[in-house]
């Protein structure tokens, strides 16, 4: 067994970034394992611009943004080893692997930063009627089958869901030739991005179907067609039924944070995230296991998964460092309320909070004009206008580690929406 | 004189906006909240452009596909010449980012670039 002083599983943004931090804080011994041939992670398959607005404060796409972390990455001399799968985490941080130089290898490290990503849920997750045909994608598996090995997966095209990925995919399928013929949304909103919808569907005339679902898939080999129908207090509308005669279906209904190795270590996650939970430092419920990016909370921009990642790899630095004594401090639950569904951390402990501690969460509904309050006990520690808020846009609130200290004593912190 | 409606892309809030133009010139905007909305709907009735990204063929290279994107903002109404043009441009590795693969592209003075690294095979 091999002893390394940090694993970071995963090469994508938040391993390159966690990478990054944690050599910059003194880390020599460390490695990234990377199951695909490059690092970069999804991004590689994100051609589209818009990365890095807040990181490069230009607008990058999601190669040149992988492609920066990268070289910086190659620059430090972090080492990646790539094509290698992590097949196993143990409680006790032993990290199996495999890949054809190596064969089978066991690493045992001081500390371990998850950053696995997230993944698409499939069509067995969403319960939809019909036959099993080919021609169902998820929308980021049509993704990479366009953009990186060049294959067109079908000519006509019904989306159902209209997260980013779909929308992004309804405007690349239409440039490369295919007619997408709508994007059916069971919710009454979207929850893409106003530019996607504005840029991916209204440039092309694709309609957007908000409060529909599919119905039925017909087809036996392919997929020859789907019916899309209304649906009302979430049950679909007899009567309303639509057929689409095509060859595709994309799917683009949701991501889910992947912990398959976090749940074989006996990581706690967080029911509503499906991720770790973790405290201030993105530590999760085993000491020496940080968690950052998509596999902590699916989020909406880059940039904050490498933000994110960066302070999850400054902490796996502090702690092989022996810097984060602090297993007896005061630990303060995070408690949600009026509509805030979750918040990262989940809980708080004020002797390590640092100078500030970012608490990113998301509210379970479109609500206008509020205020998000953060409270110990009764006092505000912190307040904030907010003329908008959707469940598609991630929340971050700053709250400082002084204020915290003061107020350590409290019995918990509470996030809430209030009328502005 | 016409009456545009758009919605904002500003901010989340998605105001919906309503544009006069008489020929080439808006004479009213309504609907925004903030001056963002009021720029947006301006340039999006007299000029809108868009920044097209896609993939074009690599040949000898270690992935077949290299991505790309124009260098700035062309003209809405070119998506579709470019992405046009796109189809039949194939490069040779090694590319780099910021390689033209397309100058020029559909007549828009604007050239198309990598932004991948592929290395040849």
């Amino acid at each position: 067994m091999k002893n390394v002083d940090l694993v970071i599983i995963g090469g994508g943004p938040a391993g390159l970034a966690a990478a990054i931090a944690a050599r910059k804080a003194g880390i020599q011994d460390l490695l990234i394992l990377e199951r695909d041939k490059e690092p970069g992670g999804i991004l590689n398959q994100c051609i589209h611009n818009g990365f890095g607005l807040h990181t490069f404060k230009e607008e990058l796409t999601g190669p040149e943004y992988a492609a920066r972390f990268a070289e910086q990455a190659r620059e430090l001399g972090i080492p990646c080893k790539l094509n290698t799968m992590v097949l196993d985490l143990a409680a006790d941080k032993t990290v199996t692997a495999m890949n054809k130089e190596d064969g089978l290898f066991q690493l045992h490290p001081k500390a371990v930063v998850l950053a696995m990503g997230c993944r698409e849920r499939p069509r067995g997750a969403l319960n939809i009627p019909g036959t099993r045909p080919a021609g169902i994608y998820t929308a980021g598996t049509a993704q990479r089958l366009v953009n990186m090995e060049g294959y067109l997966p079908g000519r006509r095209v019904v989306i159902l869901g209209s997260g980013d990925i779909g929308l992004i995919m309804a405007r690349r399928m239409t440039l490369e030739g295919a007619k997408v013929l709508c994007v059916a949304e069971l919710m009454p909103y979207s929850g893409g991005l106003k530019r996607n919808i504005v840029q991916c569907l209204d440039d092309f005339g694709i309609p957007l179907k908000l409060s529909h679902t599919v119905v039925d898939i017909r087809g036996k080999e392919r997929v020859e067609g789907v019916t899309i129908a209304r649906v009302e207090n979430g049950k679909p509308v007899p009567g309303t039924e639509e057929h689409f005669d095509c060859d595709t279906l994309l799917l683009s209904c949701g991501l889910l944070p992947e912990n398959e190795l976090s749940r074989g270590a006996g990581v706690a996650l967080n029911p509503v995230t499906g991720g770790p939970a973790v405290n201030e430092s993105l530590e999760t419920s085993i000491p020496g296991v940080f968690a950052a990016g998509n596999v902590l909370h699916v989020h909406d921009l880059v940039d904050f998964v490498s933000e994110e990642a960066s302070a999850a790899g400054a902490h796996a630095a502090a702690y092989i460092l022996g810097g984060e004594q602090a297993a007896d401090a005061r630990t303060l639950p995070v408690r949600c309320e009026n509509g805030v569904r979750y918040t990262v951390p989940a809980t708080l402990r004020p002797a390590c909070a640092g100078d500030t501690v970012t608490l990113r969460f998301r509210v379970a509904n479109v609500y206008k004009n509020k205020k998000v309050a953060v409270y110990a006990g009764d006092t505000c520690l912190f307040s904030r206008k907010r003329p908008v808020l959707a469940p598609g846009e991630m929340e971050t609130v700053l709250l400082k580690g002084d204020v915290l200290r003061a107020h350590a004593d409290a019995a918990q912190l509470t996030v809430t929406l209030e009328e502005a | 004189m016409e009456t545009i409606k758009l919605i904002c892309i500003g901010c989340p809030m998605g105001c919906p906006l309503e544009v006069e133009r008489d020929g080439d010139t808006v004479t009213a905007v309504r609907g925004n909240t903030c001056p963002r909305g009021d720029a947006y709907a301006r340039k999006e009735v007299t000029h809108p452009t868009r920044i097209v990204t896609s993939t074009v063929r690599v040949q000898g290279g270690v992935s077949p596909m290299v991505s790309c994107k124009t260098r700035s903002d062309i003209p809405k109404d070119a998506i579709f010449a470019v992405a046009a043009a796109l189809k039949t441009v194939e490069v040779a590795a090694p590319v780099a980012i910021g390689d033209v693969v397309l100058a020029n592209a559909a007549g828009t003075g604007v050239d198309v670039i990598a932004t991948k690294n592929v290395a040849a095979r």
